[in-house]
């Protein structure tokens, strides 16, 4: 570790609850709040894009609505979610986490009005919808404001919690853009996007696979044509993935502990994958009439792949914060023994001293 | 304060929290933990009396909560807690290790609320006669019990930092959470909660029931019931509060300017309460008694009040735990009390992982006629003193924006050369002039480069950035040694082109 590394002292407190128990909740509601914002950014830019096929064929305009009725929900559920990983992450990177925050700070509390702003601007695309179909432009614009926004947060977020891996950073990077600039922000931003219209094209199968059939029928698909529409939205994504997840991998820094676990688990998870794009190319292609029967193979496939990779995350982590967690516990230590020394010097000299209540 | 120190030199650090803690507390006082309850009872009193117009008008107004407490609500109480990490992530790093259990207790009982919020909003039309409906008056209700559950344990957390009690000696979650502010400070705020939605109510039916309607004056005054009822309660709240407090302060200063102070504020909020409630009541029996004759804009008046009173309630809450972020443990710039001896014996700067580099701009403003190892020197020095500036003084104070300390020093010292000798005696002895301020945790050598900085800002009137904007540079432990035994700082100049170097960049 370099000079320049920042080793700064932790707060002298003791850790509120096991430390696997933390790890656990930190792992097991992250994946959950992912699923989540990956629901409602894929929902969002699924609706636009079929908002804008629906100028041509009004078919499309209906199933935008269908998919822009489902983000009032998910991303209110996103956002409850997070917060148990975040009071987690606090707990355990408690050092790496405030710092990265500070660093980027003015983003990261902007987090607070953009997200305020998209969440309205669904709520005007949605609530809106027949009222505005007069100016269906300025509708559009707004789903469209909306995208944009969805996109751009997530890059905040993964920023800052890929500069807090990084100590020796910490002393070179000014402001936002400048840790946004570090390499494998950008491949972890790619991979996570593409995941979001896979996650939502599995919501769509959920959606349709059970449907009353009057309820299809008035849209103007068919069932198996919509619940086809979904596999393909989760298998190209997906598909992609197989490029851009090795890319996100490999342009992570080189750490020095060992990464054997790390590597284990995002291998399984890539096998897993394959399974998962095999059955679901093997929905696509089956007749009308059985599809959706191996649903839930598929979501049980891909809740396996997701979780590995929750667990890969956390374990590169863990090797990334390793060798520097040790530092700052020593310093720590050493901290609090000169300062209870001070102290007790102190008082040894002057009595209680003024501003330590007895 | 051993992290990069994140500012904001126009509107202050306590002010971004100010604004998204304001907002929130009105969003979740008036719109979902006094409001949930109000609109459950509407739908329940319709649906017992028959009477659509009920169902219809609580809809409505359920709707217009939705919106709101689904997005500002729900994100600035997250916002709460981001800005607050920013500001004092020693404070809110502490409490999390503290409180770690209730919070995530308050996060489940948050989960649940939202749930029920989505589930009580979307169900309202299907889920709308026989058996149906009856459930959906009790979701109705779990929703507004759960709304009032997250705030009761809030309430603890807000009532610890003022004064932790117990948990000082025992330091367990329990006897942290049950502070000695805990039960009257939830007696103020549930009536606080409950008269703030009916007169947002109240403000809301003209715009849902047409003026020629006769259901507008019966919701009128059926809502205005509700509000004359909370009104009292909140000022017996208030009262109870206000007697605890001494108390606590006491633990806090036992200075009697403090205690001044206090009777002061306490008397403006009893002022200012009476006259809400008076405000209230007022308007209220217009509601009952004329309900055609009440303006809609009277009902601003009651409102303007509540918030002004809620305001004043959060600084003096604010106030009362000055000069502390946990009472008697923790002071409000991070340092621990326990720090002290060892920071006053070795310097804050010793223990300091992070310098603040001067920015171009704040390095203007040197008397003309320096040499330039006389200039290196200056800035060194100047450099420092902003280093224990920013770790000692920023996280209450600004260069040049609120509550500005060269503003502070104008007043006091005017146009004269603020010379070190003179600011350094001052801030010696500011925890005796201003309580609210903690003492002066680095050590002699540190009040005088605290000096030379603030007497820099005289000449130097460039915004002081955060580490957000302008970074920060790690400080080497020869630089450490050299700021600790006072040797010209011979590395700290060395560190300087690094500084100005990255600045530029
Ligand atoms: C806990 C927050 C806090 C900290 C830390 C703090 N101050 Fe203050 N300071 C205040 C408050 C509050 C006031 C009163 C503001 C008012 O009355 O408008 C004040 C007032 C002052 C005044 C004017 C005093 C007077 O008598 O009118 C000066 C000068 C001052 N502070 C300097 C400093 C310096 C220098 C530091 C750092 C060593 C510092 N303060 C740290 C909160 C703080």
């Amino acid at each position: 570790m370099s000079p320049t590394t920042p080793v700064p002292h932790d707060i002298p407190l003791p850790m509120p609850a096991p430390e696997p128990l933390l790890v656990a909740v930190l792992i097991v509601f992250f994946l959950m709040h992912i699923v989540f914002v990956n629901l409602m950014v894929g929902g969002a830019l699924m609706s636009l894009y079929y908002e804008l096929r629906g100028l041509k064929e009004k078919r499309y305009d209906r199933l935008a609505y269908e998919i822009a009725a489902t983000i009032t929900a998910n991303k209110s559920i996103a956002v409850v979610l997070g917060v148990g990983p975040l009071l987690a992450i606090n707990t355990l990177y408690t050092v790496y986490f405030y710092t990265a925050n500070a660093l980027t700070g003015a983003f990261w509390i902007a987090i607070v009005p953009l997200v305020i702003v998209a969440f309205v601007l669904t709520y005007v695309h949605k609530y809106l919808w027949h009222q505005m179909e007069r100016v269906r432009w300025l509708h559009i614009a707004v789903a469209a404001a909306a995208c944009l926004l969805f996109l751009f947060i997530p890059l905040i977020f993964l920023t800052n919690v890929n500069l807090m891996l990084f100590p020796d950073k910490w002393g070179s990077v000014q402001g936002f853009f400048s840790a946004l600039a570090l390499p494998n922000v950008l491949p972890r931003y790619a991979h996570f996007i593409l995941a979001c219209p896979a996650m939502t094209g599995l919501l769509l199968v959920w959606l349709f696979r059970r449907r009353p059939e009057a309820e299809i029928a008035e849209m103007g698909f068919s069932r198996a044509e919509l619940v086809r529409l979904g596999y393909r939205w989760a298998f190209w994504p997906t598909m992609a993935q197989f490029i851009v997840g090795p890319i996100a991998f490999f342009t992570l820094p080189h750490v020095a502990s060992p990464i054997g676990g790390v590597i284990a688990a995002f291998g399984l998870s890539f096998l897993l994958a394959f399974a998962l794009c095999v059955v679901m190319i093997r929905e696509i292609r089956g007749p009308d009439g059985s599809i959706g029967r191996r649903f839930g193979t598929t979501c049980a496939l891909m809740l396996a792949v997701v979780a590995l990779m929750g667990v890969g995350r956390h374990l590169y982590r863990e090797a990334a914060v390793a060798p520097h967690r040790a530092q700052v516990e020593a310093k720590t230590k050493d901290y609090i023994r000169r300062a209870d020394e001070a102290r007790r010097a102190a008082q040894a000299r002057d009595g209680a001293p003024a501003s330590v209540r007895p | 304060m051993d992290f990069p120190v994140f500012h904001l030199d126009i509107l202050g650090n306590r002010g971004l929290i100010a604004v998204i803690a304001t907002l929130h507390v009105l969003v979740n006082h008036g719109l979902a933990v006094g409001m949930m309850p109000l609109v459950a009872a509407m739908e329940w009193y319709g649906h017992r009396r028959g009477d659509a117009r009920w169902d219809r008008l609580a809809y409505r107004i359920l709707f217009v909560c939705f919106l709101i407490t689904t997005t500002v609500g729900a994100l600035t109480g997250v916002g709460i807690w981001l800005s607050v990490s920013l500001v004092n992530p020693y404070s809110i790093g502490s409490l999390i290790r503290v409180f770690f259990w209730a919070w995530f207790v308050e996060w489940l009982v948050f989960i649940t609320e939202v749930l029920l919020i989505l589930a009580y909003t979307l169900t309202w039309k299907r889920w709308s006669t026989g058996a149906a409906k009856v459930r959906h008056i009790r979701l109705g209700f779990a929703l507004a019990f759960f709304s009032w559950v997250t705030m009761a344990i809030i309430v603890s957390i807000l009532g610890f930092m003022m004064d932790p009690g117990n948990w000082l000696s025992q330091q367990t979650l329990w006897s942290g959470f049950a502070n000695p502010i805990y039960l009257p400070q939830l007696a103020f705020r549930t009536p606080l909660a409950a008269a703030m939605a009916g007169v947002i109510a109240m403000f809301l039916v003209p715009f849902f029931v047409k003026r020629e309607d006769p259901f507008r004056a019966t919701a009128l005054r059926a809502i205005a019931v509700w509000t004359l009822v909370a009104a009292p309660l909140v000022l017996a709240g208030g009262l109870w509060y206000f007697s605890v407090v001494p108390e606590a302060m006491r633990e806090n200063f036992g200075v009697a300017l403090a205690s001044l102070a206090f009777a002061e504020w306490q008397q403006r909020f009893l002022e200012i309460a009476a006259l809400t409630v008076i405000a209230i009541l007022v308007v209220v029996q217009v509601a009952i008694a004329r309900p055609n004759l009440l303006p809609r804009v009277a009902l601003l008046v009651p409102f303007v009040a509540i918030l002004w009173m809620t305001g004043h309630f959060e600084r003096v809450r604010e106030f009362v735990r000055k000069p502390y972020v946990i009472g008697s443990y923790m002071y409000a710039n991070g340092f621990r009390v326990e720090d002290y001896p060892l920071l006053q014996r070795d310097g804050v700067l010793a223990y300091a992982t992070y310098s603040n580099p001067l920015t171009p701009a704040e390095q203007a403003g040197l008397p003309q006629g320096l040499s330039e190892a006389e200039r290196t020197a200056r800035l060194a020095e100047i450099q420092l003193g902003k280093d224990v500036f920013m770790t000692t003084c920023s996280r209450c104070h600004t260069g040049h924006g609120v509550n500005a300390v060269t503003a502070h020093l104008k007043r006091m010292f005017g146009d004269r050369p603020w010379e070190p000798e003179l600011t350094a005696g001052y801030i010696e002895s500011m925890h005796d002039a201003q309580p609210y301020m903690p003492p002066f945790p680095g050590n002699r050598r540190e009040l005088k480069l605290l000096g030379a900085y603030l007497h820099h800002l005289q000449t130097n009137d460039a915004p002081v950035p955060g580490a957000q904007q302008a970074g920060v540079v790690v400080v080497t432990p020869e630089a450490r040694a050299a700021a600790a035994t006072g040797r010209p700082p011979a590395t700290r100049a060395a560190a300087m082109p690094r500084t100005s170097e990255t600045a530029a960049r």
